[in-house]
């Protein structure tokens, strides 16, 4: 699963001489989920920390409660009681989160003062850095996330983005720091842009409680790996579960009309007993229909047959005759088929046979 | 059918406030945008009712920001719903600041100052109020955000920055916040807009949008609630859209879904 892996992968950390593990949690406003998965990963990674499996310890930096230092001036000048920044978690606060080379310093002292008795590492999360990007260019975000990911102490970092508060370039560039992408997309195609109506506030609906979760991981050697699954909301977080490609695309591509555009598995079969017109001769024999595929000593028996057959049609000249050669099966539409399946099955024989006999020499 | 001067309309059913004199809702932001075609401050009039026809909350607050109208211009449409603010102004428990005539400064450092002025003011009163027995909870009302902008030179930084200070204020102090402002501003913007950070950002959006078919005497357009829900310590509940038509009268307005209407 998808989920399971990223969380094994940041629990394992960052592998010598290599850099930190980073993932990009990546959402829209059509699939506002990415807050829920960036929970989950947190107390994933919080679990493990809990039951020592991994390297990190895990701290957060608040840059929610005073990010650019407002309440402190208002404080100070006693305008207002210091009660705001009091009420302020225990970690770390931040009052100006424009400066983000302060903001990185903050990071490694506090790392380094929570990891100081245990020579461990930590772990960074960050929630998140589209709000970072309203105060800072993506150069200054993205050399930020490049410092902590080559840092010796981090043992591995996530962040959470909305890719549609963003240009371009922004989400690329993120992407291309990270070594995991996860995405979460609409499970349903709305109408967007069409107008809201009674009949799209479903779909809406079900966007916001279920997901498209995919995620690609780049790996050392430059592969790429791609892993995707479903997720759900639930009332005590999210679940994520296998994808059903097929009826998801099939929800999404049938248009809505008051008749039924799919066939039924009975409804194949019996279509594909159908005797087509002109493949029925008419004439008392038992039907004849040339199939491209068959072996060649059926198709020569066929071939003896036919010329009976044409034989038999000189004789009657007399009386009108159809005869329709089928050129190829029934294809269904937007078929994944390969025609050279056969070819690769063949080869994949061949690989086993020299394998028995290898065994059997043995 | 439901008039906003029943206790529970469709509107108040969406907004899902758990209180039945029109409280609830601390902690929250609600956005509300609305268009041309299908303006939205019939809500906004009718959230000031409800927030300040609740005996049960005598030091409950609402501080309101104008931007668009002078106070009379406030004052003359909630008479008529039965609400006199200059009373509840009088009380303290209208808080009136009048954005309009501000001596706006040029630049953005004169505008952060300026905004972190109006904002202290805030806080301080809602501090006052919390501290008051029998305090549940306070309103910020921004009328509206587009004008907010235009105010602050164009931009949209600082308006999002205000609007995080008074959400973390109001998840502080058990506050509702609520803001309108104009989807269609923003629909030939080529970089993402403000309004999609105030989406994110927003725990109820409410849409105020004209039909798909176009204008009607007896419709005058249509509600989309989308309510976010909330998490707590027993976990979050489900986030839920409705969607249903008004009407606005003279003194009210129904809500009414499609076809129900008699």
């Amino acid at each position: 699963m998808a989920a399971e892996a990223i969380s094994r992968a940041l629990r394992d950390g960052a592998l010598e001489g290599e850099h930190a593990p980073a993932l990009t949690i990546k959402d829209s406003i059509h699939a506002p989920l990415g807050a829920f998965v960036f929970d989950h990963i947190l107390a994933q990674l919080s679990s493990n920390i809990s039951s020592s499996k991994s390297q990190a310890q895990l701290r957060i930096v608040d840059c929610y409660t005073d990010p650019l230092g407002w309440k402190i001036q208002l404080a100070e000048s006693g305008i207002v009681s210091n009660r705001s920044t009091q009420n302020a978690t225990t970690a770390s606060l931040c009052k100006n989160v424009r400066d983000l080379d302060m903001l990185f310093s903050s990071i490694v002292e506090l790392g380094k003062e929570v990891i100081r008795e245990t020579k461990g590492r930590f772990a960074v999360a960050i929630d998140s850095v589209s709000e970072i990007l309203r105060h800072a260019s993506i150069s200054s975000a993205a050399s930020l996330l490049s410092n902590l990911r080559s840092h010796d102490q981090v043992a591995c970092l996530f962040w959470l983005f909305h890719s549609d508060l963003h240009e371009m370039k922004a989400s690329s560039a993120l992407e291309y720091i990270s070594s995991m992408v996860a995405c979460v997309e609409p499970i349903s195609n709305t109408a967007n842009g069409k107008g809201m109506n009674s009949e799209n506030v479903p779909l809406i609906e079900q966007n916001l409680g279920r997901g498209k979760f995919s995620v690609r991981f780049k790996r050392r050697n430059g592969r790429i790996r791609l892993m995707s699954e479903e997720l759900h909301t639930e009332q005590m977080g999210i679940n994520f579960v296998p994808a059903f490609e097929g009826h998801v695309t099939s929800q999404s591509l049938v248009p809505k009309v008051q008749f039924n555009l799919q066939l039924s598995e009975k409804e194949r079969n019996d279509r594909a007993k159908v005797v087509l017109p002109f493949e029925h001769q008419g004439d008392g024999k038992p039907i004849q229909i040339y199939d491209g595929r068959r072996s060649v000593s059926e198709s020569k028996t066929e071939n003896k047959e036919t010329n009976a057959e044409k034989m038999h049609v000189n004789e009657d000249s007399g009386r009108g005759e159809i005869i329709y050669i089928r050129d190829s099966d029934d294809e269904m539409p937007d078929s994944d088929e390969d025609p050279d399946d056969d070819l690769i099955s063949d080869s994949t024989i061949f690989f086993l046979t020299v394998g028995i006999l290898e065994l059997l020499t043995n | 059918m439901m008039s906003s001067n029943s206790a529970n309309n469709l509107l108040d059913e969406a907004l899902g406030f758990n209180d039945e004199c029109g409280g609830g809702g601390g902690g929250l932001l609600l956005l509300i945008e609305d268009r041309v075609e299908t303006s939205g401050a019939f809500i906004l009039h009718h959230l000031i009712k409800r927030r300040l026809s609740s005996p049960n909350r005598p030091n409950d607050v609402v501080v309101f920001l104008s931007f668009a109208h002078p106070f009379s211009h406030y004052d003359r449409i909630l008479r008529k719903m039965g609400c006199n603010l200059g009373v509840q102004k009088e009380n303290k428990r209208f808080v009136y600041y009048d954005m309009l005539n501000l001596n706006y400064p040029d630049g953005e450092k004169g505008a952060e100052d300026l905004l972190l002025s109006v904002y202290g003011k805030i806080q301080k009163t809602v501090e006052l109020c919390s501290s008051r027995e029998g305090y549940k909870n306070s309103t910020i009302m921004i009328d509206d955000i587009s004008l907010m902008e235009v105010a602050l030179c164009g931009s949209s930084n600082l308006v999002l920055d205000f609007l995080h200070y008074c959400y973390s204020l109001a998840t502080q102090f058990d506050c509702l916040v609520i803001i309108l402002n104009h989807e269609d501003v923003y629909s030939t913007v080529d970089v993402p807009s403000p309004l999609l950070q105030m989406e994110y950002l927003a725990n109820i959006v409410i849409k105020a949008e004209p039909l798909a078919t176009g204008l009607a005497t007896d419709v005058h357009g249509q509600l989309t609630v989308l309510n976010k829900g909330i998490c707590q310590g027993s976990g979050c509940s489900k986030s839920k859209i409705r969607n249903f038509h008004f009407r606005v009268k003279e003194n009210c307005v129904e809500y009414f879904y499609p076809g129900s209407r008699t």
